[in-house]
């Protein structure tokens, strides 16, 4: 059971989390313009990293809300967190 | 039968029941101690072999003497606390469960703490001294019920008093400090992220929870727990009368108990010395020390010790008789013997080390694995990482204490003195024997609980297998209540022997939670039958419940499923539900439908990019069904959505996705498109909502609502008004679920009974739920998201271009229509299917292939049967399904494989009713 630091709320729980997979992943600007290749890059396609990842956290049973965290996959620390703004 | 306790052990007397046969034994026993007392041997036959079984160990890592009691199917007899009139009975086979269902309670507790420390033995009992000297908020949990590790096991001093005593006195001052938690008969069995360690503690059946599961997330962590007597594998070492030679003197100086009248000692080490000398001391007769050394320990004055031996057989087919023993130029001796003891050394328990994540290390000393490099906040202290003398563990529990609570950020504090302690001769070095090596491994045992023998091992890697994780697979070693206790090191080593690689590259297996055996009714605590999640009923519920309505579960809801009428089965009643709404007015309680308020300047825009058609031109006061996608083009979810103010709109979802859609919505406007100004909040449960359906609604809603125009003209399909119904504070909505002429009346919730029973009371409406719901929206057509639909198929498979918008330059979605996947001619859509035969109900989730007999497998499957009900207004049965190419094979005959039959369907349009629309303005 991780304990996971939510920016608003502080250290807390990993079972109050949902977990939203990697981060900066983002809708793209024209998705009309790209490829079907591009397309499924961004619909498929994600990082798995052994070690340093950069994924999106939803405090869900919290305050509902959404950032990021560098999270090391192989030790499950988190070193760094983000606001989304 | 004899007894074997020592002479002049004190005890009030305690009257037990095993197999069927009535014993006494003494409180403070355990079953095993108490059945020893009594000269009972063998207690157990092995599962696979049928071999008889005697008490190997003294505690949880007993692999032989397990046994029924109560409602526990398989519990360990070295565990469990002797009570007054306990019924036991020896497991023989597999364990199966109690017929009897479980009444106890068991409850959770959260905790955290500073520094928690795990056993309260010597090294335990010093850790948490010293960390609760520094003002630290310590939790000390340990699973014996007294105090002291293996002090009371070996009786030695500490202190000056006896080590018991010593350990009582100090648990009991540590009890007494604000800071301090004492937790007995407490195993820790898990160690998880972030210092996360849960615990399951042992009250009792009189307590009033009978077990209760800890959940702890400390600072620091502190693991003093001990370690575990290795076994040697030899000829017959499975034989009742074989004993770890710890486990016997345990027996003797905790229990007052003598497992035997005459032992042989068979060890590597100076630790069976130790033991041999308490039991000797204790009355059992030691007939020789057969040591693998060829230096003796310390024995006894008039001990024989045969140095340089090994034990190559052991007599007596139901219990040790006799011991072989042999030794490099010496002639093999047969000596007399009813116990055989046996130490090949101790192996530290690593296993939460482990768990934890730690690396373990090989350490030539022990000969076996000690913590390594870890990196959570934990210290290893005493026996757990190869201290084994006492002071040593006094001493090194003590400094991993105050080094703990130093982590936790506490410094100054009563320095821990620690207790002198007899000193101890100085020990010759072990040897690391595992194996006495034989022509034939059949009865070399490397796991007795599930009777695994060396010549297992071997077949496994002389299969191949080469490591220790495929080998336990393969043969079971060191699963079920062992976890590697015994078994663990012994098998990788016998790995090693046969590979010829040293046992250091060979590792162990992967320790894993639980580390003690733990109840599924524990682990579920009150969160079992209606605790178990959340029920949520409307206010209308008491209704349904008063007119008889079964219950149909939709997610967390209990939704009134039909209504039946005395003598009337589902299917009458359902075809009387769906003929009065098709031909006169029904009603139904729609209050579960999700409802999000969608307000904020850009309420409008977001809808547009969320919404596969056009929100943003719906007028207030209108209505527009629409379909969300994900990114992918799936279907997400569908409802309507009605247009409160420029600003404001109410969305419905399925009843079951309400939570889903609002988490997408928070979602994209969070990490997508903060700048948009929009507030999404949800109001399920603020209205009560009644659908009226038929040709007959508008009569009655015009009688309710007499300030109402509900012309169809005044009042069109698709739009809502704000009214008064029965008096009630209403908005009706012009909406349809099954093709008639409907209306959603919604009212506040706590309005909700009131304006069902107005509804009611005309006398002219049929109540009707969920199936007959199913029924009129299938043969419409209408799919529902979740059952006519898995995340594969998008609005063209359902045959709904019509609801993607081709104006809008994006949504979400739009894109993954002009991926080639998406317009594949052979892609499933949702199409009717009409049995040949009028009656006959094809099952949901049936198959449809294309001939008439079945091809050699593999047989191609074009798709299944998403919904299937029977109709009134047909005249026969019908289903909606999803089929590859579906609406290119209108007229075609498919079939439907089921058993071995193949029922013949005709496709058909997924519309199978009213296709032009003409019933829905009555
Ligand atoms: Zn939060």
């Amino acid at each position: 059971m991780l304990l996971i630091p939510c920016p608003w709320c502080g250290p807390r729980d990993e079972a109050e989390f949902h977990y939203g997979g990697q981060a900066h992943v983002a809708y793209p600007e024209n998705p009309a313009a790209l490829s079907d290749e591009e397309w499924a890059r961004y619909l498929f396609f994600r990082d798995n990293p052994e070690g340093r990842f950069a994924e999106r956290w939803n405090h869900t049973a919290g305050c509902r809300r959404w950032f990021n965290a560098v999270r090391n996959t192989a030790t499950n620390e988190i070193e760094a967190r983000e606001v989304i703004a | 039968m004899t007894s074997r306790r020592m002479a002049g052990w004190q005890g009030e007397p305690v009257r037990f029941r095993f197999d069927g046969r009535d014993y006494e034994g003494v409180r403070g026993d355990t079953l095993a101690s108490a059945l020893l007392a009594n000269g009972v041997r063998t207690v157990a036959a092995s599962p696979a072999l049928g071999r008889p079984r005697g008490i190997y160990a003294a505690w949880t890592e007993e692999p032989n003497a397990l046994v029924r009691y109560g409602v526990e199917p398989m519990a360990q007899a070295t565990t469990l606390d002797l009570t007054e009139g306990l019924d036991a009975t020896s497991l023989r086979g597999r364990g199966r469960l109690s017929e009897e269902p479980d009444t106890s309670r068991y409850d959770a507790v959260h905790a955290h703490c500073d520094v928690l420390v795990v056993g309260a033995g010597p090294a335990g009992l010093a850790a948490a001294a010293a960390a609760a000297g520094t003002g630290a908020r310590v939790i000390i949990a340990d699973d014996r019920p007294v105090a002291g590790g293996s002090l009371p096991d070996t009786a030695e001093t500490v202190g000056g008093v006896p080590g018991d005593e010593w350990a009582a006195t100090t648990l009991a001052e540590l009890g007494g400090r604000p800071d301090v938690r004492v937790l007995s008969r407490t195993s820790v069995f898990g160690y998880y992220d972030d210092n996360y360690l849960v615990a399951v503690e042992r009250r009792g059946a009189d307590a009033y929870s009978r077990e209760r599961v800890w959940r702890i997330r400390a600072r620091q962590v502190v693991l003093a727990t001990g370690a575990h007597e290795r076994p040697i594998a030899f000829a017959g070492n499975d034989r009742p009368g074989v004993m770890l030679a710890g486990s016997a003197r345990a027996y003797a100086n905790r229990h007052g108990v003598l497992p035997g009248a005459r032992a042989v000692v068979f060890t590597t080490n100076d630790s069976a010395y130790a033991a041999a000398r308490d039991l000797a001391a204790a009355g059992v007769e030691i007939a020789a020390i057969v040591d693998t050394r060829d230096t003796a320990g310390h024995a006894q004055d008039g001990t024989e010790v045969l140095t340089g031996h090994v034990v190559t057989a052991v007599g007596g087919d139901e219990g040790v008789s006799s011991v072989t023993v042999s030794g490099a130029g010496h002639v093999d001796r047969e000596i007399e013997a009813d116990l055989l003891l046996v130490s090949g050394g101790w192996n530290p328990l690593v296993h939460l080390f482990s768990q934890a994540g730690g690396e373990l290390r090989h350490d030539d000393a022990t000969g076996s694995f000690v913590p390594g490099p870890v990196r959570q906040a934990v210290e290893v202290a005493g026996a757990a990482r190869g201290v084994f003398t006492l002071a040593g563990c006094l001493e090194d529990g003590a400094a991993a204490g105050a080094r703990a609570a130093e982590a936790a950020g506490f410094r100054m504090g009563d320095a821990f003195r620690i207790p002198e302690t007899p000193a101890e001769e100085p020990a010759e070095p072990a040897a690391h024997l595992w194996l006495v090596e034989a022509a034939d491994y059949a009865t070399h045992f490397v796991d007795l609980q599930r009777d695994v023998t060396v010549a297992d091992v071997m077949k496994a890697t002389g299969a191949g297998l080469r490591s220790v994780e495929h080998v336990k697979r393969y043969t079971t070693a060191g699963t079920a209540h062992d976890q590697g206790k015994l078994s663990g090191v012994l098998t990788s080593a016998v790995v090693g022997h046969a590979l010829g690689l040293p046992l250091a590259d060979l590792g162990t297996t992967t320790f894993r939670a639980p580390y003690v055996p733990v109840g599924f009714s524990t682990l579920a605590g009150r969160d079992r039958g209606a605790l178990h999640d959340p029920v949520r009923t409307t206010s209308l519920h008491e209704w349904h419940v008063a007119y008889g309505a079964p219950f149909e579960n939709v997610g967390q809801w209990k939704r009134p499923w039909y209504y039946p009428r005395a003598g009337e089965d589902m299917e009458a009643a359902v075809l009387r539900e769906c003929h009065a709404v098709r031909t006169s007015v029904g009603a139904m309680d729609a209050s579960t439908l999700g409802k999000i308020d969608v307000q904020g300047p850009d309420a409008a825009e977001f809808l547009d990019r969320l919404y596969t058609n056009m929100m943003s031109t719906l007028k207030v006061g209108a209505i527009r069904y629409g379909v969300m996608c994900r990114p992918d083009g799936m279907v997400f979810d569908d409802g309507t959505v009605i247009r409160l103010a420029d600003d404001r709109f109410l969305v419905t979802t399925t009843t079951g996705n309400a939570a889903a859609v609002l988490d997408w919505m928070e979602e994209w406007l969070q990490t997508e498109w903060p700048h948009l100004r929009v507030y999404c909040t949800s109001v399920t449960e603020h209205w009560a909502t009644v659908a009226l359906a038929g040709p007959g609604s508008r009569d009655v809603l015009a009688g309710l609502a007499p300030g109402l125009a509900v012309d169809a003209a005044s009042f069109p399909f698709m739009t809502w008004r704000d009214t008064e119904v029965a008096g009630l504070a209403a908005r009706v909505c012009r909406i349809s679920f099954s093709g008639e002429l409907a209306y959603e009346i919604n009212v506040n919730a706590w309005d909700g009974l009131a304006l069902w029973e107005a509804v009611m009371g005309t006398g002219t409406v049929t109540p009707y739920g969920t199936e007959t719901m199913h029924v009129l929206r299938a043969e419409k057509g209408y799919p529902i998201v979740g059952q006519d639909t898995d995340g594969t198929v998008t609005p063209a498979d359902l045959g709904m271009d019509w609801v993607v918008s081709k104006k809008k330059p994006d949504f979400i979605g739009k894109r993954s229509f002009a991926r080639a996947d998406t317009s594949r001619p052979d892609r499933k859509h949702l199409v009717g299917l009409l049995p040949a035969d009028p009656g006959r109900l094809l099952p949901e989730g049936a198959h449809l292939v294309e001939t008439g007999t079945l091809p050699e497998p593999p047989v191609p499957t074009l798709g299944h049967v998403t919904s299937s009900y029977r109709s009134a207004v047909l005249g026969s049965t019908f289903a909606l399904a999803l089929v590859s190419g579906g609406r290119d094979r209108m007229g075609e005959e498919l079939y439907v494989p089921l058993g071995d039959e193949l029922v013949p369907v005709t496709v058909t349009s997924h519309i199978l009713y009213d296709p032009e629309g003409a019933r829905r303005d009555g």
